[in-house]
């Protein structure tokens, strides 16, 4: 059924599209927009996307809950102190290691 | 030219390195990420080459793995574009904020190359950075995330048991942990943000948990709890002019 040509095909369908949704708003809309309330919604979009990306999200990023639950609570502590992004990532990893080595102890 | 987010009014190099220095994080959050992309993939009964080629061609984990699932199914290639088309509808979104971000020395056909490696964290970044930015800095940007991505697809066709279960395990939090320390920062310092953010972690709560809503596609979910966060946010708290200077303008002041 799926035979390399085809398996070809949709690849290069579904690449095209996925290029077309990034570069087409990109490249067409290089003038600064003017309207306040599209200027406002652009400013609220990204951390919109964020937040809805990173929770419940997380909680289901590790083996387990309660080492992703230490995790979150790791970055958004540091983020707080003012750590950078780098800091922040591998102290989120590291806490989530510790804590999932320490349970193979119980 | 570009005295930008970079801090590099120096040379392209100096750009370019702290572009490369900003993705390193999110080239290994990939990492994980397309390594499980991968192994699914190829256990679905792909073979090797095409789930390179998907990866090295598409470069985001929703819409890849939802376009596998389709081609296992031997589905339309309608069905299989309409599919993408709802999950990546938000790098429109992405696009057209970034495209507010750039300075002037990106140039079109600079954007037609960037546009390729626009992804949810790449955005991310780029928007989290003070002023404007310019195309070394996005060149840069996009290389450590697009060579990580490909990487870790290739390992993942290559072995599931080459890294334990516990290392992917800790790696799988990493792009989390960057998103909190992008987020928090500005939220501390206004409450527009700060109540943006907690209607879109909100909504996409509902989208998890409750019932019919749950059934919705994540892809879709992210694009919902978006619009509904930032239209909000942009009717209860539209922005003055300083919040978030015309590029122009931010060009003439510096």
């Amino acid at each position: 059924m799926n035979t390399y040509p085809m398996l070809f095909l949709y690849t290069l369908s579904m690449a095209c599209v996925t290029y077309l949704i990034r570069m087409l708003p990109f490249v067409l809309l290089r003038r600064p927009i003017r309207n306040r309330f599209i200027r406002s919604f652009l400013y609220y979009v990204p951390y919109a996307v964020l937040g809805a990306m990173t929770f419940p999200a997380i909680l289901y990023a590790t083996s387990g809950v309660l080492s992703a639950v230490i995790g979150l609570l790791t970055a958004v502590l540091l983020s707080f102190l003012g750590k950078g992004l780098l800091t922040v990532s591998i102290s989120a990893c590291a806490a989530v290691y510790a804590v999932e080595w320490v349970c193979t102890f119980f | 030219m570009s005295n930008t987010a970079c801090e590099c009014n120096a040379s392209a190099r100096a750009c370019f390195l702290s572009g490369l220095r900003a993705g390193v994080p999110i080239g290994l959050g990939y990492l994980s990420v397309s390594f499980a992309f991968g192994i699914t993939a190829v256990s679905r009964g792909i073979p090797s080459l095409i789930v390179m080629l998907i990866s090295m061609t598409n470069l985001t984990s929703a819409g890849q793995l939802a376009g596998v699932e389709l081609m296992v199914l031997g589905c339309s290639i309608g069905e299989l574009l309409l599919s993408q088309c709802v999950i990546n509808l938000r790098y429109a979104l992405m696009g057209l904020s970034l495209a507010q971000k750039a300075d002037p020395s990106v140039r079109l056909r600079d954007r037609f190359l960037i546009a390729f490696g626009i992804t949810d964290e790449v955005f991310a970044v780029s928007v989290s950075q003070p002023g404007l930015v310019g195309r070394y800095y996005l060149f840069g940007l996009i290389a450590a995330p697009y060579l990580g991505w490909s990487v870790g697809t290739l390992l993942g066709t290559i072995a599931g048991d080459l890294l334990p279960q516990s290392v992917l395990s800790a790696l799988g939090i990493a792009i989390y942990g960057m998103f909190v320390a992008i987020v928090i920062p500005p939220a501390k310092k206004s409450r527009a943000i700060a109540a943006v953010l907690a209607i879109a972690v909100g909504l996409s709560c509902a989208f998890r948990y409750l019932p019919y809503l749950k059934e919705v596609s994540s892809g879709f979910v992210i694009i919902v709890c978006a619009l509904a966060a930032a239209v909000i946010g942009a009717l209860a708290a539209p922005i003055d002019d300083s919040a978030a200077p015309l590029p122009e303008e931010e060009e003439v002041r510096k």
